[in-house]
């Protein structure tokens, strides 16, 4: 086991995949500036500065992608791909289809999200589910450090476009990753913990909240099993619905806003396929439908704590609150 | 692939002008198309001046430039009235049409988005010689399409600036036929033309007269050696009229009707056909015998676009992911 950074696990699933094939390549405002050992490798073919201009960042993906080449873009902030959106929603995600299945769009497109660096709402905005509800794409949003890596490599590999989320916060914090070749799969969740009261599930920092929230739930003597979606398209279903079956309960965890959100979605699969065996409405906790404060009082206050999860799972269970 | 000659550009402008009115007169029963009626010549004189590896990225008027370059006009039809042997087995209708086997990678509806998509399929190009990228042999360039309309959008620029500063076979072909769907392009734009804008990148940018076939050709020759030599980009502007509606059926109540028929009198294939009639190499009976040839073909691509099946329906799921 190694202890890296995230930023480091994803420079390595970078160096990997272009060193295994040669129609890897990755740029951005600032790649070559910023992966100067990915430059010094491969050379300023594969490793590109690109002008500050988002929407052609994203279309010349899809069209080296188009043509054979697999392109890994680094689109900085998560608001920011709002200006590349044509290429990616109506180019890459719906071209395969249009044309019959004659060309794929294998490209990833990396863009960093989440509260606390007090960048504020222009940076920073869990776009996620936008992107999900497009057909076409695939996305990604990891927790742990040896995910970051194993599912970017994944990502690279997988002949459909993916969108790639990367917590900011987590950027420089180590974390354990096999050594050698790791790589996981798309569609996977993750059962961190098992449990048999309560189901909590999330994706991406908000993982780590619900685990602390289960701490707590221990102590109260609640067993939460806790889900680390990973891949929130495709879902992996299957664990979800196996894991509420086996708890009745369900709280879903998020840092965006609720409307249409992942939680949505996954609260409608529960009830659509396993209602019976709910024994509680399910619950949703996720930051508020505002624009990210920057302020960091503002904005920690905007994020799901542990207090809040642990209190809707006794709420599920009849107990009483936790004091908050 | 040898060049085009004189009467084979005159007769591939017919066939484009032959098979858009066909569809267009059957509007209603099939579904409308945007024709690029009026701009044959700029098809004809670019795509005949590209070569096999070369790979093409067009707009919502694109059936001239797939026809030009060799689509079955069966299987073109098949694919507007969403059939199964259409280019894309129906999913496409008009709008969106690629075809793989002739290079064509893209119909762009969004308006801009085959400019967006330019460069990368011109980055696949220059890196194919050490990369195996699939479809692309060395040395061949990326011919965009787009309009006047789209030259207004701000990823015009961006992609002018990505293939100039990255060094990309981008040979931009802006056919600026004085409409922006249902509003006039000098009530959008500053200048007459959009070479200023496309010159200010610092690439080579020229306008003729898209009407001229054998202008066009001989620019788009010019052009796409440029291209090809320097591996650097190239703006070409086609000065010409859409002589049709936006889409079809369209009434044109919105048109000047002085201003069309002044267009109409520079027809790019009444003046192909006079020039060759006087010079003597077209023959009346000649010319009599390319217009019922171009009539049959479009007649049985008609036919055979309707005789095609409905794709299945459990094609609706399909070729959505990998
Ligand atoms: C992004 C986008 N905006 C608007 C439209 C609607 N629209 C379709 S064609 C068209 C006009 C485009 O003008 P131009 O680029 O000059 O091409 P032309 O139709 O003249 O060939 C418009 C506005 C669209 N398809 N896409």
């Amino acid at each position: 086991m190694q202890n890296i950074t995230v930023n480091d696990a994803v420079g390595q699933a970078l160096a990997e995949e272009m060193r295994r094939d040669a129609r890897v390549l990755t740029f951005g405002e600032g790649v070559a500036t910023n992966r100067r050992d990915l430059l010094a490798e491969f050379g300023a073919h594969r490793v590109r500065n690109t002008p500050l201009a988002e929407g052609i960042i994203a279309g010349a993906a899809a069209g080296a992608a188009a043509m054979g080449l697999r392109p890994v873009i680094d689109l900085l902030y998560a608001p920011f791909l709002t200006l590349s959106m044509d290429a990616i929603m109506n180019s890459a995600g719906k071209l395969r289809y249009l044309s019959g299945g004659q060309f794929e769009f294998p490209m990833v497109v990396l863009a960093r999200t989440g509260a606390g660096w007090t960048v504020g709402a222009q940076h920073n905005h869990n776009l996620e589910a936008m992107f999900v509800h497009a057909p076409g794409l695939k996305v990604v949003m990891p927790h742990s450090t040896a995910d970051y890596k194993g599912l970017l490599k994944s990502a690279i590999r997988d002949p459909n476009p993916v969108l790639f989320f990367m917590d900011m916060t987590v950027g420089y914090t180590p974390g354990p990753v096999p050594e050698g070749e790791h790589v996981v799969p798309l569609g996977q969740a993750a059962v961190l913990r098992a449990g048999r009261d309560v189901t909590l599930v999330s994706y991406s920092k908000t993982v780590a909240t619900c685990l602390a929230a289960a701490e707590q739930l221990a102590m109260r003597g609640v067993d939460a099993e806790v889900i680390d979606l990973r891949t929130l398209k495709p879902l992996d279903e299957a664990t979800i619905l196996r894991s509420v079956r086996k708890t009745g309960r369900l709280v879903v965890v998020h840092e965006a806003a609720a409307p249409c959100g992942v939680g949505a979605e996954v609260a409608a699969i529960v009830s659509e396929k396993a209602f019976a065996a709910l024994k509680a409405p399910v619950r949703r906790i996720t930051g508020p439908d505002a624009p990210a404060p920057s302020s960091w009082l503002l904005e920690q206050a905007a994020l799901p704590q542990a207090d809040g999860i642990a209190r809707a799972a006794l709420e599920l269970l009849g107990a009483e609150a936790v004091p908050a | 692939m040898s060049q085009p000659s004189r009467i084979s550009m005159l007769e591939t402008m017919m066939l484009i002008r032959a098979h858009e009115e066909r569809l267009a007169a059957n509007a209603g029963s099939s579904p409308g198309t945007c024709t690029a009626v009026g701009q044959e010549a700029a098809a004809v004189g670019v795509v005949g001046a590209l070569l096999p590896r070369d790979r093409i990225l067009t707009n919502h008027r694109s059936a001239g430039h797939l026809l030009a370059r060799g689509a079955d006009p069966g299987r073109l039809m098949a694919e507007v009235m969403g059939r199964a042997d259409g280019y894309c087995r129906g999913k496409s209708g008009s709008l969106h049409v690629s075809a793989k086997e002739l290079g064509v990678v893209l119909t762009s509806t969004i308006v801009g988005g085959e400019l967006s998509l330019a460069p990368g399929v011109a980055l696949a190009q220059k890196m194919g010689s050490s990369v195996p990228n699939e479809g692309t042999e060395p040395g061949g360039i990326t011919a965009v399409f787009f309009g006047d309309g789209a030259a207004c959008e701000g990823i015009f620029h961006e992609s002018i600036n990505l293939a100039v500063t990255w060094q990309l076979p981008v040979l931009y072909v802006c056919e600026n036929n004085q409409w922006q769907a249902f509003v006039r392009r000098d009530e959008t734009m500053p200048h007459e033309q959009v070479r200023p804008w496309a010159a200010s990148h610092g690439l080579p940018a020229v306008a003729v007269d898209g009407n001229d076939v054998e202008a066009v050709h001989a620019a788009a020759l010019a052009a796409a050696e440029h291209v090809r030599t320097t591996g650097t980009p190239y703006f070409l502007e086609l000065v010409t009229y859409r002589t049709r509606g936006h889409y079809e059926p369209d009434d044109q109540a919105y048109v000047d009707k002085d201003e069309l028929a002044r267009w109409k009198a520079r027809d790019p294939i009444a003046l192909q056909r006079e020039r060759l009639l006087a010079a003597g190499e077209l023959a009346p009976g000649e010319l009599a015998h390319l217009e019922q040839r171009v009539a049959d073909t479009v007649e049985a691509a008609f036919a055979f676009a309707q005789n095609s099946p409905w794709p299945d329906v459990r094609e609706l799921l399909t070729d959505v992911y990998a």
